[in-house]
């Protein structure tokens, strides 16, 4: 008997038995919730308001509003949170000081969102007097992807070899120079794949929205930064919870479409990856 | 071969190096001229590497490093330069070859790209131009754009000779540029680095005894971060004045 083979042969069957534990729940949901889902969604579903008490009738405020809301928390969070990675990675010198920011980054991504919700109430909707408005709801989504974004953005650019920064410097290249040309290009997918997943964290959750922007029936579209809209997440919440005889199948279908939402955005990131990989000129 | 009246290029007044605590260089006094070759001979650890990255400041990539006393470089303290105008006067090739994951043509671009060349046809004639100096561009003339990591180690090493020499340094420092090729790709960078003596001044630090007696015209001799000997490289070879220089050269250093 040959007892490394054999080996290899349990340990393969244990690998292979782990991811299918981690594998089967997540095809499950997804069976579910597209069996259960797929059918009510029509052309009318995606681009109706809600009707009669919200019973009949389609999600469309709620879809573009969760849009709207990713776009914003985008435009706020992607700068900031790969700027300071920059800066914490390339810039900052390793102090008492700077190790303090790292860990507070990684201390506050397990905040529970509820605490961001409350949080961005005070901040923006109360103190600043935005009101409960796309701003602020945007802005506090914004603040909840921070610290993943950081990190992410933060172990991209430590992945980068050394050696690509040190030719460069060689060259008479200037740090900006350096960062820009022989850095980022190199980082870019290891940006992308936290982003999306912090953007889609993002699309998903109802705490921090709750009281800043999410509005309970809102049928027709914002004007401005300042108006209130529907969201996909909270919209979900109220019709299972708040809205008596509400038909399962519209509650499923409201699922499925932000799921294809998140499925959209992973999607652009792919092809977003594939592309800088090309560029490359491996 | 040596000038009669050498003009200094590079000289350091009581250069000290540390990284955090550890002293790597002590009292370093030495003076290079303009168009030599200057070999650098020592053991390891005895502060080759950290004189070649003190010149051009790239030793204070290290958070760790420090350093006391000055390194004058065209008449003017190496401080007093902007660190990115001081390493495009003074280039570096790397004991490893290190290539950028880019086609060959733009490693070789890099350079004067970053220095505010963009026109196309200025780029390829710098890039022809470099690579035929590293003795490299017949090899390679038909497949500029394949990606450089796959080009052979020497090939790669000669590349990044090239890459230096698109940017037009003055000097160029060499970290034992040839310690993981074979015979012949050796001969190749030496012959390159003959080439260019008429128009630049080098300094090829080598654990290769023998390459510091074949191509340099000067050889220092360094041991524990100190520079015991400096002389013609002919004089070190043969009649040494210190007799740890002696031990070393002739191979019966412990
Ligand atoms: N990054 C660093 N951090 C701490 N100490 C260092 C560092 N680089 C070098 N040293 C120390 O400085 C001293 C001189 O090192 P250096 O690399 O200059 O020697 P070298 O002559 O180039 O050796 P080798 O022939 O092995 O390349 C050594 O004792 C080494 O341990
Ligand atoms: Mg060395």
């Amino acid at each position: 008997m040959n007892f490394a083979r054999v080996r290899e042969k349990i340990a393969f069957i244990l690998l292979g038995a782990t991811m299918l534990i981690i594998v089967l729940p997540i095809l499950l949901i997804i069976w579910y919730i597209v069996s259960n889902g797929a059918g009510a969604v029509t052309w009318e579903f995606i681009t109706q308001p809600p009707r009669n008490g919200m019973k009949q009738g389609g999600i469309m405020p709620a879809i573009v509003g969760t849009i709207i809301l990713i776009t914003g928390t985008m435009a706020f969070s992607l700068p900031l949170g790969i700027l300071s990675a920059i800066y914490l990675v390339e810039y900052a010198k390793d102090n008492f000081f700077t190790r303090l920011i790292k860990l507070s980054i990684v201390n506050l991504s397990g905040i529970p969102s509820i605490v961001y919700g409350l949080f961005g109430f005070t901040l923006f909707v109360v103190y600043c007097k935005f009101g409960a408005s796309i701003l602020a709801g945007a802005l506090t989504l914004a603040i909840m992807s921070l610290p993943v974004i950081i990190t992410a953005t933060k172990e991209a650019l430590e992945a980068v070899p050394q050696s690509f920064r040190e030719i460069s410097l060689s060259l008479g290249a200037t740090k900006w120079q350096t960062i820009r040309n022989c850095v980022l290009p190199y980082a870019i997918p290891g940006i992308l794949t936290g982003t999306v997943l912090s953007l889609s964290r993002a699309a998903g959750e109802t705490a921090p929205i709750l009281f800043t922007v999410a509005a309970f029936y809102l049928p027709r579209l914002p004007h401005s930064l300042f108006d209130q809209v529907m969201a996909m997440p909270y919209h979900l919440y109220v019709i299972s919870t708040q809205v008596p005889n509400m038909p399962l199948k519209l509650s499923f279908a409201t699922g499925f479409v932000l799921i294809m939402v998140v499925f959209l955005m992973n999607l652009v990131s792919i092809v977003l990856r594939a592309h800088f990989r090309k560029k490359k000129q491996w | 071969m040596v000038n009669v009246n050498p003009q200094v290029i590079i000289q350091t007044i009581n250069l000290n190096c540390f990284y955090g605590r550890m002293q790597a260089l002590t009292n370093l006094n030495i003076e290079v001229y303009k168009n030599e070759i200057l070999g650098i001979i020592g053991p390891a650890n005895s502060g080759k590497t950290t004189f070649l990255r003190a010149l051009n400041r790239l030793n204070y990539l290290n958070p760790t490093y420090s350093q006391k006393g000055a390194v004058i470089f065209d008449n003017q303290n190496a401080d007093d330069i902007p660190d990115d105008m001081l390493r495009k006067r003074i280039g570096i090739i790397f004991a490893l070859p290190q290539t950028l994951p880019t086609s060959i043509f733009q490693n070789v671009a890099y350079g004067p790209k970053v220095h505010g060349i963009k026109k196309k046809s200025e780029l390829q004639g710098i890039v022809e131009s470099a690579l035929k100096k590293a003795y490299l561009w017949d090899e390679v003339k038909d497949r500029l754009d394949m990606p450089a990591p796959r080009l052979s180690g020497g090939q790669q090493q000669r590349l990044c000779i090239a890459r230096t020499l698109a940017v037009e340094p003055e000097v160029i420092l060499y970290d034992e540029p040839c310690s993981g090729l074979d015979p012949i790709s050796t001969a190749k960078v030496e012959d390159a680095m003959g080439e260019l003596k008429s128009d630049y001044t080098q300094i090829l630090v080598t654990n290769n005894t023998k390459q510091a007696a074949r191509v340099s015209d000067r050889t220092a001799f360094f041991l524990m971060g100190e520079m015991v000997e400096i002389g013609l490289t002919n004089t070190i070879f043969t009649t040494p004045q210190d007799k740890r220089t002696d031990d070393y050269v002739t191979g019966r250093f412990g």
